[in-house]
């Protein structure tokens, strides 16, 4: 056992917890954020995306003492707020992506970083990108075109602010 | 920005499964809070479903359990048209299987066309009940006053009074027995495109999935099955186990398989990453028995390819096929095989239960029917269902799995074990091979191709494991599963072949089996609709055609087909390497089409684009019923190009997401919905779209590469080689 200062979402943290924990289990169960989701517990289906430094990271085989110092953890949580959403979140409302909802956590995780590294992605790096966050009730089309969506957007808010 | 309303949204739907407690909101000088409320505050019931609060909150109640088809907004859209307020003013909640609310399954794609009428009802009377009221304060009649919004106004003047004031007179009024209902021209919500409420929660981490329950001093399980699914228990050693940090206890634990029950081992820590690790390192002796040898899908399908070879149970015949295909010289026969498949949802299946000291219970669950629930709890602990509460929250997914609560008894019998809360999660690979499974099958088809090349005489003998059977052993040997029959029958395919004839015969299996989306159709579809192609082939007619004079005296599906027509003409001319096919079939009150365009790629077939048309009569919001059918398309295409479930020597060889495809993102064709707009019945939406989408791949396929493929799944990255 032994303790770990982690900053989740901008927010320090202070958890007690076995140094092969992964992250999944530290986020969910100790830092009490349900957000991020277990699927397959083996980085096949996505579920638990989160970003380390703004890089996504299968948290489920991410174990908690392998996080750096200073190291910046964000979930689903962290990327927006109700009140002022992340153009991601908005693109998924407009084309009303989720069915259950269940791996929408890790798939908007997924897409904001897909967007930080191609801001216009094509759909070939969509799905690239994408085929690692798994869909049960077959929302990948709406995926895609709230990807764009989003791509979209930012343009636009770009545009506008020169 | 975000919306007044939108952020009133995301807060009830931030509540949805909350547990245990009622919450609603209260309105105040600087606007809506949030507050817990005492269930006298929302005491006045006008009925079971519609709860409204002196302040004039309204609360409808969602009864059938939300797994991603979109319930949450069905069921409350059907009241609040007729009780005439709008979606942006409801709270919702839960029910918690109490018989009061009636059947609360979700299942079979019932939940609209179940409840199309009845809640309308229930809405229509609580409006009218408010209209009375209001009409005896002004003492006026009834007629000169209307609803609308949640306030009665007295039409010609400037009097309204809102529903809240109104609840307390109104629920002391007579129900009326048969409140009028609105003329579909009259909806306001039914059939109009309105976002999903509970979207937003799902964006944002805050929706309250089964497996995100949080119960104060809980405990956290993993439990590990016999391989073999049915083996038992020899002995164990926990050696290296308990001295995981966390573990409090190892125990053996009821464990529930279609048909039977035998022993599972319970690994309970004060975490859910210690009874993981702790759960591999248990060293576990079962006694496997026969299942070595039964528990196979090689002898499965080669006592079913056996069966086959013989008559079946008969369902339903027009005329003597058997003579009438003795005497033809036109005619051809085919087997088509589907696999076992797993539902794999996201989610795997968990529970959290509390059977506590003083002999109540209360369990929080993703399961698809509170009711049920609430039923084998009682049945379970022997405990009257007063003494207990359900909680039935968001399911990640089900597809008919969470349906089946053999995981809610384990999370109840391990609570009651060792005296606590108990969150109980199947790993994967648990959730993957334990099943149960949607039943592999064969149809035998032959065909009879007549005068003036009609397709005239049809014989559809499925031969595979009954769900029934094997479950309630609910079939005597001389009996055809009735869901099939249903399926396959004259009045459900509505083709009018001169001879016809339906049969099936039972395949006995240890292999757990389990109705999967669309059930036996996702099944049945795949055999019969390319079996018309193959037949329309030998008489030399287009698919298209011969359809079309089948369903001569079906002109609702005929429309269907006219709009087929209707894309076909419409679309540029397919380039080269090109083709397409087409498959229809009607399940749950509803016909669905699919036309899928594949194109050759080398050895590869790729699927380009896959249109869908489906007519469900009357529905809520068109965008789910696109979504709904988005998705078995999604799921459709699965069951036909990735692998099946498959078990060797008394074990499934499919352990988690990379042994068990499912469709990905770069896999996801084009897609094209189309919704036939009438005012018939509403059918269902959940499931129909699914059954088509195999064979008209095998039928595009065929297009394409003059091959017919009888079994699936198809390798699409050889089957041009």
């Amino acid at each position: 056992m032994a303790t770990f200062n982690l900053t989740i979402n901008d927010q320090r943290f202070k958890i007690d917890a076995e140094e092969d924990m992964p992250l999944l289990w530290v986020i969910r169960d100790l830092a009490g954020l349900k957000g991020t989701k277990y699927g397959c517990g083996m980085a096949q289906c996505g579920a638990c995306t989160i970003h380390i430094d703004g890089a996504p990271v299968r948290s489920c085989q991410y174990p908690v003492s392998a996080v750096k110092k200073k190291q910046k953890i964000t979930t689903i949580e962290g990327i927006g707020t109700p009140q002022l959403r992340h153009a991601v979140q908005d693109a998924w409302i407009a084309e009303q992506v989720p069915q259950c909802g269940y791996c929408q956590s890790g798939q908007i995780m997924s897409a904001v970083a897909l967007l930080n590294e191609h801001p216009d992605p094509s759909d070939a790096q969509i799905d690239t990108y994408m085929n690692g966050n798994l869909c049960r009730c077959g929302t990948y089309d709406r995926i895609r075109k709230a990807i764009h969506k989003a791509a979209d957007q930012s343009k636009t808010k770009t545009m506008g602010s020169h | 920005m975000i919306t007044n309303t939108e952020r009133r949204n995301f807060l009830k739907q931030s509540l949805l499964g909350t547990a245990g407690l009622m919450i609603g909101f209260r309105e105040t000088a600087s606007g809506k809070t949030l507050v817990g409320l005492l269930p006298a505050e929302l005491s006045t019931e006008i009925n079971p479903f519609v709860l409204i609060d002196t302040n004039g909150i309204i609360t409808l109640v969602n009864s059938r359990p939300d797994m991603g088809q979109g319930s949450i907004q069905a069921v409350t859209s059907l009241l609040a048209e007729e009780l005439e307020v709008s979606m942006d003013q409801i709270n919702i909640i839960h029910s918690d299987g109490q018989a009061k609310y009636g059947s609360q399954g979700s299942g079979g794609s019932s939940t609209v066309r179940g409840l199309w009428t009845s809640l309308r009802q229930a809405g229509a009377a609580a409006k009218e009940m408010l209209i009375e009221a209001a009409a005896k304060q002004w003492n006026v009649r009834v007629d000169e006053c209307y609803a609308s919004e949640g306030m009665v106004y007295l039409k010609g003047s400037d009097k309204k009074l809102t529903y809240g004031i109104l609840a307390k007179d109104a629920v002391k009024l007579e129900v009326p027995k048969n409140p009028k209902l609105k003329e579909p021209k009259e909806f306001k919500i039914l059939g109009k495109y309105k976002r999903r409420s509970d979207i937003p929660s799902k964006t944002n981490g805050t929706a309250v999935f089964g497996i995100d329950v949080v119960v104060p001093g809980m405990l956290y399980a993993v439990t590990i099955h016999p391989p073999s699914v049915q083996g038992k228990l020899i002995s164990y050693d926990d050696g290296a186990a308990k001295i995981i940090k966390g573990v409090k206890h190892i125990i053996k634990t009821e464990s529930n398989f279609p048909g039977g029950k035998t022993e599972a081992i319970a690994v309970v820590a004060d975490n859910y990453w210690s009874a993981l690790k702790a759960s591999k390192l248990i060293i576990i002796k079962w006694d496997d028995g026969e299942m070595t040898k039964t528990l196979d899908t090689a002898t499965y399908f080669k006592d079913a390819y056996e069966i086959a070879s013989k008559p079946g149970i008969r369902a339903e015949e027009k005329g003597d096929f058997e003579a009438f295909y003795a005497a033809s010289d036109k005619k051809l026969e085919s087997i088509y095989e589907t696999p076992f498949l797993s539902h794999a949802a996201i989610e795997p299946v968990n529970a959290t239960a509390h059977v506590k000291e003083d002999g109540t219970a209360e369990v929080w669950a993703p399961i698809q029917g509170p009711d049920g629930a609430l039923e084998e709890t009682a049945d379970f602990l022997k405990i009257p269902k007063e003494k207990i509460k359900i909680n039935a929250l968001l399911l990640g997914g089900s597809f008919g799995r969470k349906a089946y609560m053999n995981f809610m008894k384990e999370a109840i019998d391990i609570s009651r074990q060792v005296k606590a809360p108990v969150k109980l999660i199947w790993p994967r690979e648990e959730d993957m091979m334990q099943g149960p499974f949607r039943p592999a099958m064969l149809s035998k088809m032959k065909g009879v191709i007549g005068n003036k090349n009609r397709l005239s005489g049809w014989s559809h003998h499925v031969v595979g494991e009954s769900i029934q059977a094997q479950h309630w052993n609910a079939l005597l040997p001389y009996q055809a599963d009735n869901w099939l029959s249903g399926e396959m029958s004259m009045e459900n395919h509505k083709y009018d072949f001169e001879v016809n004839s339906e049969s099936f015969s039972r395949v006995k299996t240890p292999i757990p089996t389990l109705w999967w989306r669309s059930v036996y159709a996702s099944n049945l579809s795949w055999g019969q609709e390319c079996f018309i192609d193959e037949m329309a082939h030998l008489a030399g007619v287009e698919p298209l055609e011969a359809r079309k004079q089948l369903l001569h005296n079906s002109k609702r599906d005929l429309k269907i087909i006219e709009k087929l027509e209707a894309l076909i003409q419409a679309s540029p001319a397919l380039p080269a390497d090109h083709a397409r096919g087409i498959a229809m079939f009607r399940s749950f009150e509803t016909m669905s089409a699919a036309m899928i365009e594949v194109a050759k790629a080398g050895d590869a077939v790729k699927v380009v684009k896959v249109t869908s048309i489906i007519d469900c009569g009357q529905y809520v919001n068109p965008d789910n019923v696109k979504a709904q059918t988005e998705g078995n398309i999604s799921m459709g295409l699965q069951a036909a190009i990735n692998g099946g479930i498959t078990f060797t020597q008394g074990k499934c060889d499919q352990t988690n997401y990379h042994e068990y495809q499912i469709m990905r993102m770069s896999e996801m064709p084009q897609v094209e919905i189309h919704i036939i707009d009438n005012e018939e019945k509403a059918g269902g939406v959940g499931e129909p779209g699914l059954p088509p989408i195999a064979p008209a791949l095998g039928n595009a396929i065929f297009n394409l590469l003059k091959k017919r493929v009888y079994k699936l799944p198809i390798d699409l990255n050889t089957i041009a080689g």
